[in-house]
C-alpha cells in the first residue's frame, strides 16, 4: 500500500523516473545557488531572472517551435545579457545592483513581449510559464544534468571569492581583482539554473527551487556549509514528494512541487531551531554563561 | 626609498577635493598618525593609498608594494555580520596572499590562524559565527585578520573607535609590534593623548596638509587650531582648482 504510494509511481513509470532524476539534479545544483542568493540578499533579484529569461525563451519558442535548445539558447542569451548588463551598469556607476537590474529585465520582458506580439502566433505560453518536468525526455534530462553538473563546477571554482565578497566585499577588492568576476559567473549561474528550472516548473515557478530550499536551510544551522546541505536536501525531498502528490491527486507537477517546499517553509519558521517561531516563545530558562 | 610617496595628490568625489594638494613621503617603518577633525579627508587619503580610490590629481607611489602587501582595515568595514561564517573562517580569510582562489589552508596555515586568534585575546571562539560578536571582539577578530595578512603596510581607518580600554590596550600593543617588526603602519586617529605617548610621526590633515612631523614638533595647539577651522562643505560652485599649490584655499 504504501509501497504504492510512494515508489510503485517511480518503477512503474518512466517518465516519473526521468521526472525524479531531473529534479534532484536540479536540487543539487540550484539549492545551493539559492543559498547565497538568499544570503547575498538578492533573493529577488532571482524572481527578476526569471521574468528577464522569459522572452528569450518564447522568441525561442517562436523561432522553432517546442525545441528546447532554442528556448534554452532564448534564455541564456537574454538571461545572460540582462544579468551582465546590470552588473556591469551597478559595478561601474553608483547604481545599486537592484535598480538597474530592475530597469533591465522589464526591458526585456517588455522587448519579449513585443516580438511574440508582431509575430502574432497563439504559442502555447503555458508550457514555458509553468513547465512540465512529466513530459522530460532523455535529451532535455541530459542538458538537465549537464547544467546542474556545469554549475556545480563554477562554483566549486568561485566559492572562495564569492563567500569572501559575501562577507566583506571591501576586504576582497583590497587584496584581489576575483570579486567581480567571481558576482558575475555567480549571475551565469544564476541564469543557467533558471533556464534548467523552466523545463520542469516554468520560468515563473523555476526560481522556487533556489530559494524555499534556502529559506528552509537558513532556520536550521548558522554554519554555511550545513546549510547548503540542508537545502539541497530539503529541495530534492520537495521534488520527490511533489511529484508523489502530483501522481496521485492530478496537481500539475510544478507547482505541487512548490506546495510542498511552502509547507516545508512553514514548518520550518514555526519549529526551526534558529530562529524559529516556537523557539523564540519558549526559548528555555536562561543559561549560566 | 619611501613606502608610500604622494606627489601633489589630490583625492576626492565627484571632483570636489577631499585632500587637497598633499605632497611628502613615509619612510618603510614609520608608525604614523594621521589626524585632523572630521571631514578632514583622513578616511579618504588612506582609501586612495590602498588603492580603492582614485586620485583626482597626482599620484601615490607605494615603492613597489603591489595590493597584497598592503592590510587595510577600513573604519566602518562593509562587513556582513548577518553572513554564516566562523571567526576561525574570517580569519583565515587574511591567509589569502598565500592561499588566492584554490591554495589549500594546511596544517602550518590552521596554527598561524589559531595563533592569530589567540594573539588578540580571542582564544575559545574560533567556532563563533561573526554574528554573535561584540563590536570589541569584531574589532580584535579584524586585527586578527590583518595579522594573518602578514603585511608591508598597514593602513588603519580609526581603529579604536568606540572601543573599551582595555582592548584598545590590545590592540596598540599589537600596533606597536607591528611597528617593532619593520612594518609601516598608518593609522588615522582622534586621540590626542594615544597619538602623542605612542606615535613617532603625525600627519595634521584639514583637506590640505597643515604639519606633517616628529609628533613633538606638530602636535601644538596652534596647529591643531588651525585644522580646526577648516571649512567642511564642499562649494557647489566652485572653480576648477588653477593653483598648483593652493593650501590656503582648503583653510
Amino acid at each position: 500500500m504504501l509501497y504504492d504510494a510512494l515508489i510503485g509511481p517511480f518503477t512503474e513509470f518512466e517518465f516519473m523516473r526521468r521526472a525524479l532524476a531531473a529534479v534532484i539534479a536540479l536540487s543539487l545544483a540550484g539549492a545551493p545557488i539559492g543559498v547565497f542568493l538568499m544570503l547575498r540578499r538578492m533573493s529577488l533579484v532571482g524572481d527578476a531572472m526569471a521574468h528577464a529569461i522569459l522572452p528569450g525563451a518564447a522568441v525561442g519558442f517562436l523561432l522553432s517551435g517546442l525545441n528546447l535548445f532554442a528556448m534554452t539558447a532564448g534564455g541564456l542569451i537574454a538571461g545572460f545579457a540582462v544579468a551582465i548588463l546590470a552588473g556591469v551598469v551597478a559595478r561601474s556607476t553608483g547604481l545599486k545592483e537592484d535598480a538597474s537590474l530592475a530597469t533591465f529585465y522589464l526591458a526585456s520582458l517588455a522587448l519579449g513581449v513585443t516580438i511574440v506580439s508582431i509575430k502574432g502566433t497563439n504559442i502555447d505560453l503555458l508550457h514555458v510559464l509553468f513547465g512540465n518536468i512529466l513530459a522530460m525526455d532523455d535529451q532535455t534530462l541530459l542538458v538537465v544534468a549537464f547544467n546542474a553538473t556545469v554549475t556545480l563546477l563554477v562554483l566549486a571554482v568561485i566559492y572562495r571569492p564569492l563567500v569572501i565578497e559575501s562577507v566583506d566585499p571591501l576586504f576582497l577588492r583590497t587584496v584581489s581583482r576575483a570579486g567581480g568576476p567571481a558576482h558575475l559567473a555567480f549571475l551565469a549561474l544564476v541564469v543557467i539554473n533558471l533556464v534548467n528550472g523552466f523545463q520542469a516548473l516554468g520560468t515563473l515557478l523555476a526560481v522556487g527551487l533556489m530559494i524555499l530550499p534556502a529559506g528552509i536551510a537558513r532556520f536550521w544551522s548558522r554554519d554555511l556549509t550545513v546549510m547548503i546541505c540542508i537545502a539541497v536536501v530539503a529541495a530534492a525531498v520537495s521534488g520527490y514528494a511533489g511529484l508523489v502528490v502530483s501522481f496521485q491527486t492530478r496537481v500539475p507537477s510544478g507547482p505541487a512541487i512548490i506546495l510542498v517546499a511552502t509547507v516545508l517553509y512553514i514548518v520550518s519558521v514555526l519549529f526551526g531551531r534558529v530562529g524559529g517561531i516556537v523557539r523564540q516563545l519558549f526559548p528555555g530558562r536562561h543559561l549560566e554563561a | 626609498m619611501a613606502a608610500v610617496h604622494f606627489h601633489n595628490v589630490t583625492l576626492g568625489y565627484d571632483r570636489h577635493p577631499a585632500v587637497h594638494h598633499l605632497n611628502g613621503e613615509v619612510a618603510p617603518g614609520a608608525l604614523v598618525a594621521v589626524i585632523g577633525p572630521n571631514g578632514a579627508g583622513k578616511s579618504t587619503l588612506l582609501r586612495g593609498i590602498v588603492g580603492i580610490l582614485r586620485p583626482l590629481d597626482g599620484s601615490i607611489h607605494l615603492g613597489g608594494l603591489d595590493s597584497r602587501d598592503i592590510a587595510y582595515l577600513p573604519q566602518s568595514a562593509e562587513i556582513d555580520r548577518t553572513f554564516p561564517i566562523s571567526v576561525y573562517d574570517f580569519v583565515g580569510t587574511g591567509l589569502w596572499r598565500g592561499t588566492g582562489l584554490f591554495g589549500g589552508i594546511g596544517k602550518a596555515a590552521r596554527e598561524k590562524i589559531l595563533r592569530a586568534i589567540a594573539s588578540v585575546g580571542l582564544n575559545g571562539f574560533e567556532n563563533r559565527p561573526i554574528g554573535t560578536l561584540s563590536g570589541g571582539q569584531m574589532q580584535r577578530v579584524l586585527f586578527a585578520r590583518v595579522l594573518l595578512q602578514d603585511a608591508r603596510l598597514i593602513v588603519l581607518d580609526e581603529p579604536f573607535n568606540a572601543i573599551d580600554t582595555k582592548t584598545t590596550t590590545d590592540l596598540l600593543a599589537l600596533v606597536k609590534h607591528w611597528h617593532g617588526e619593520g612594518r609601516t603602519v598608518l593609522a588615522a586617529l582622534h586621540d590626542m593623548e594615544m597619538v602623542r605617548n605612542h606615535f613617532s610621526e603625525t600627519l595634521v590633515l584639514a583637506r590640505g596638509p597643515v604639519a606633517w612631523g616628529p609628533t613633538a614638533e606638530v602636535l601644538t595647539p596652534e596647529n591643531l587650531l588651525v585644522a580646526m577651522r577648516m571649512c567642511e562643505a564642499f562649494d557647489d560652485s566652485a572653480t576648477a582648482c588653477a593653483a598648483d599649490n593652493a593650501r590656503s584655499r582648503a583653510a
